[in-house]
């Protein structure tokens, strides 16, 4: 029974974590057609509800009413198992993410790790769907993927590394903390440069949406998906997106601590200090959507390796040695 | 590079400037049309769907001359005819197949009375095909219909014929 009791006390938590999440991430896609849209002058959808807000349900409502075409000569169960596991990863990495000091599913030491781990793993899905799909189209995008995805791992992992070094800890909610004094923004502003440009390609998004790019590839590793499963593909990107502006804004822009610390503004939740910083973010990411053309692929490796990794692994020992001449190494308790 | 690009390259210079007129953008007003709710301008001129007019008296303009028959490229137009009882030449079928008609204007052009002319309707799709076979009586009731824009029309582009 009491065990029973726990089961029943987590998931309920873990309905109430999971649902804003998907209901942000049908609220996100539509904000992102939008902003593309009005950058572009267009108005973007704006019939289904207010201001066209549930355009997004809509769409998920027609995904969910079409077919399901599995090719002939498909891998069935990976090509299957391949956008369950997209959206899983992309769901489960929400768990550590503290919305404020209490909110949070798993307040896990390694939140850090965790989280990149997930975010490692998630390459797996695309790499399945393609290899599945039996394909040239979703083949060459998977590789393509797996290949992007790896290399920008590398350099978000090293700026992560520069902002523990500044913490001394992996937990994400001591990371916040850590930026009471000062955002990480400030002092290691080019380190959230490279961050953001590596997220955009980690997650696939313009200008660096090689695996998916029309042009080339049709529509890369989900050329063969429809219905659900195509729905599910699209759901795990924006999660992850979705996933990496929250690690963004903890990593730099003071996660759920509010800007100043005066009367009337810190009385405002610390959900809401986050949730503003993720869609600020996010922002920022469909508007690189909107102005910047698509990279080559021999250009996006070229960034990656050539200039991305040995600027952080730079600034990661500029950092080390600043705060060891300077005695401001964090103290391990 | 020149010194110039790599400073450029490293502010990002280009993309930077690239973010100020997006967002410059987003606050211009908007080119979209809401399209059911709000319509286009349309000049006078355009060459939607059919109509027969008729005189202010309600006589039937058309006096079957059949020159737009003879003209329509497409072959869409079927016209028959007879005297009616008091000598004047009318017709008693006025068919246009609507599949068929390239709406290029031709028909309304040749006609010497202005009958068969050519509104600024556009949104007549139906659902069958059958539909889309318009008889005398159709046209004519479309005359009937848009007979306020169809005259606005024919007197605003009178100065070019």
């Amino acid at each position: 029974m009491f065990y029973l009791n726990v089961f029943l006390g987590e998931l309920y938590k873990i309905i109430f974590l999971l649902l804003p999440v998907l209901v942000s991430v049908a609220l996100i896609v539509w904000l992102d057609r939008r902003v593309w849209a009005f950058v572009q002058k267009r108005k973007g959808p704006n019939v289904v509800g207010p201001f066209g807000l549930f355009q997004t349900l809509a769409d998920a409502l027609k995904y969910i009413f079409k077919e399901i075409i599995i090719p002939a000569s498909a891998n069935k169960i990976i090509f299957i198992l391949a956008p369950i596991i997209t959206l899983t990863l992309a769901l489960i990495a929400w768990a550590v993410i503290p919305f404020s000091e209490e909110m949070v599913l798993a307040d896990i030491n390694v939140g850090i790790l965790y989280l990149f781990a997930v975010s490692s793993l998630s390459v797996y899905g695309i790499i399945m769907g393609g290899w599945a799909s039996n394909s040239k189209y979703p083949f060459l995008g998977a590789i393509r993927s797996a290949a992007q995805m790896v290399s920008y791992e590398v350099s978000i992992g090293i700026i992560i590394i520069n902002v523990l070094l500044c913490v001394g800890s992996l937990n994400l909610n001591k990371i916040v903390l850590a930026q009471s004094e000062i955002w990480f923004i400030f002092p290691l502003f080019p380190m959230f440069v490279i961050f953001f440009i590596s997220a955009l390609a980690e997650t696939n998004r313009p200008p660096f949406d090689l695996p998916e790019a029309e042009s080339e590839l049709v529509a890369g590793y989900q050329t063969e998906y429809s219905g659900m499963m195509y729905a599910m593909f699209w759901l795990g990107e924006y999660a992850n997106i979705l996933l990496l502006c929250s690690l963004g804004s903890i990593l730099f822009l003071g996660g759920w601590l509010s800007p100043i610390n005066i009367y009337p503004i810190n009385l405002l939740p610390g959900a809401f200090w986050m949730i503003f910083k993720i869609i600020s973010l996010f922002v920022l990411f469909s508007l690189v959507k909107a102005i910047v053309p698509r990279y080559r692929f021999d250009q996006l490796m070229r960034l990656g390796w050539k200039i991305f990794l040995p600027l952080s692994l730079t600034w990661l020992i500029l950092t080390a040695s600043f705060l060891f001449f300077l005695d401001m190494l964090p103290k391990v308790n | 590079m020149k010194f110039n690009r790599i400073i450029k390259t490293i502010f990002m210079a280009d993309f930077i400037s690239g973010l100020v007129i997006a967002t410059k953008n987003i606050f211009k007003t908007k080119k979209t049309i809401n399209y059911p709710f709000e319509k286009g301008k349309i000049s006078p001129r355009v060459r939607g769907e059919h109509a027969l007019r008729r005189y202010p008296n309600g006589e039937e303009r058309c006096i079957a001359c059949k020159l737009c028959e003879a003209v329509c490229p497409a072959q869409a137009i079927t016209i028959e005819s007879e005297i009616r009882s008091d000598g004047s030449r009318k017709t008693t079928r006025y068919d246009i197949d609507m599949l068929k008609c390239i709406y290029c204007g031709l028909c309304e052009e040749s006609c010497p009375v202005e009958a068969i002319v050519q509104g600024p309707n556009f949104e007549f799709a139906t659902e069958t095909r059958e539909e889309l076979y318009y008889n005398k009586q159709k046209l004519l009731d479309n005359g009937d219909k848009w007979e306020a824009s169809l005259a606005e029309n024919l007197k605003a582009d009178a100065p070019f014929n």
